[in-house]
């Protein structure tokens, strides 16, 4: 029983639906950000998975493209976070909503 | 023998990893647990001949992003604030939800892989991770994406230290 790409795919989802979880029930917006990265790494895996089973580098530099842009999107959206809380004093999300009528 | 052992416990520690972020109450614990997520991916990209993504994820993302997490953590001094707890009377819900994606998931993988081509011989799929031929790839075929990623990089480092500044200018 050797370790196939079945196996890799496998941890790959149930990685992305913890992070689906962690987004959906944590109530710390930077936690949220967190989940986020790990639904991103799960991804990753399938990524960097598939490319070595197909024998194709393309999949390897996704994953490159990916990593840069989770960076990227990790310092903007931690700098919004320090904007937002300098504001509210809170890194609650149900007190974020100016949008509420 | 022992791939099928190594794959287990990383596998193994990385779920625990996954669930200890989601679950921690302390946001610092949090980025803990997933530093340790970060680590069993980066061991899994290894067995998977993707040397030059192992080593990168451990420096950019443990070493870089996860750092300014902290940083973030630090700085709002967040251990301070009150415990914030889930949002409790949809939590039933959102385990049925995540479920279900599970589940699309899982049926995926068992329905859709005979469309898979042929896998390759080990010695092909072994180069395939190196440094030599990643950047190979990158300076010729991917060129533009990769300077495209370049001043998405300088554009979003711009925008975080406006956006952290004290006076918006």
């Amino acid at each position: 029983m050797e370790v196939t790409i079945v196996w890799y795919l496998s941890l790959s989802a149930v990685l992305f639906v913890i992070g689906v979880m962690g987004v959906l029930l944590r109530r710390n917006v930077i936690v949220v950000l967190m989940s986020v990265e790990l639904m991103l790494n799960a991804v990753n895996l399938t990524l960097v998975a598939f490319s070595q089973s197909m024998g194709d580098a393309a999949g390897q530099i996704l994953v490159f493209f990916v990593i840069s842009v989770a960076a990227a999107e990790a310092a903007v959206g931690l700098a919004i976070v320090i904007a937002l809380f300098r504001k509210k004093m809170t890194v609650d999300i149900t007190q974020f909503n100016l949008f509420k009528h | 023998m022992f791939g099928q052992i190594l794959f287990f416990f990383v596998a193994a520690v990385a779920i625990a990893a996954g669930i200890g972020l989601v679950i921690s109450r302390n946001p610092v614990s949090s980025a803990l647990w997933l530093v340790l997520n970060l680590f069993c991916i980066a061991i899994l990209y290894i067995t998977l001949n993707a040397q030059f993504l192992g080593v990168i994820q451990i420096l950019v993302y443990a070493g870089a992003i996860m750092v300014l997490f902290l940083f973030v953590i630090m700085l709002l001094n967040l251990s301070e604030l009150p415990h914030l707890k889930a949002v409790n009377w949809k939590v039933g819900a959102i385990f049925v939800l995540a479920m279900a994606v599970l589940a699309q998931l899982v049926y995926m993988i068992a329905k859709g892989l005979d469309v898979l081509p042929e896998p390759t011989t080990a010695e092909a799929s072994a180069e395939t991770g190196s440094a030599y031929l990643i950047g190979q790839e990158l300076f010729t075929r991917y060129a533009l994406p990769l300077e495209v990623i370049g001043i998405l990089l300088l554009v979003a480092t711009i925008g975080a230290v406006m956006l952290a500044k004290r006076r918006f200018v």
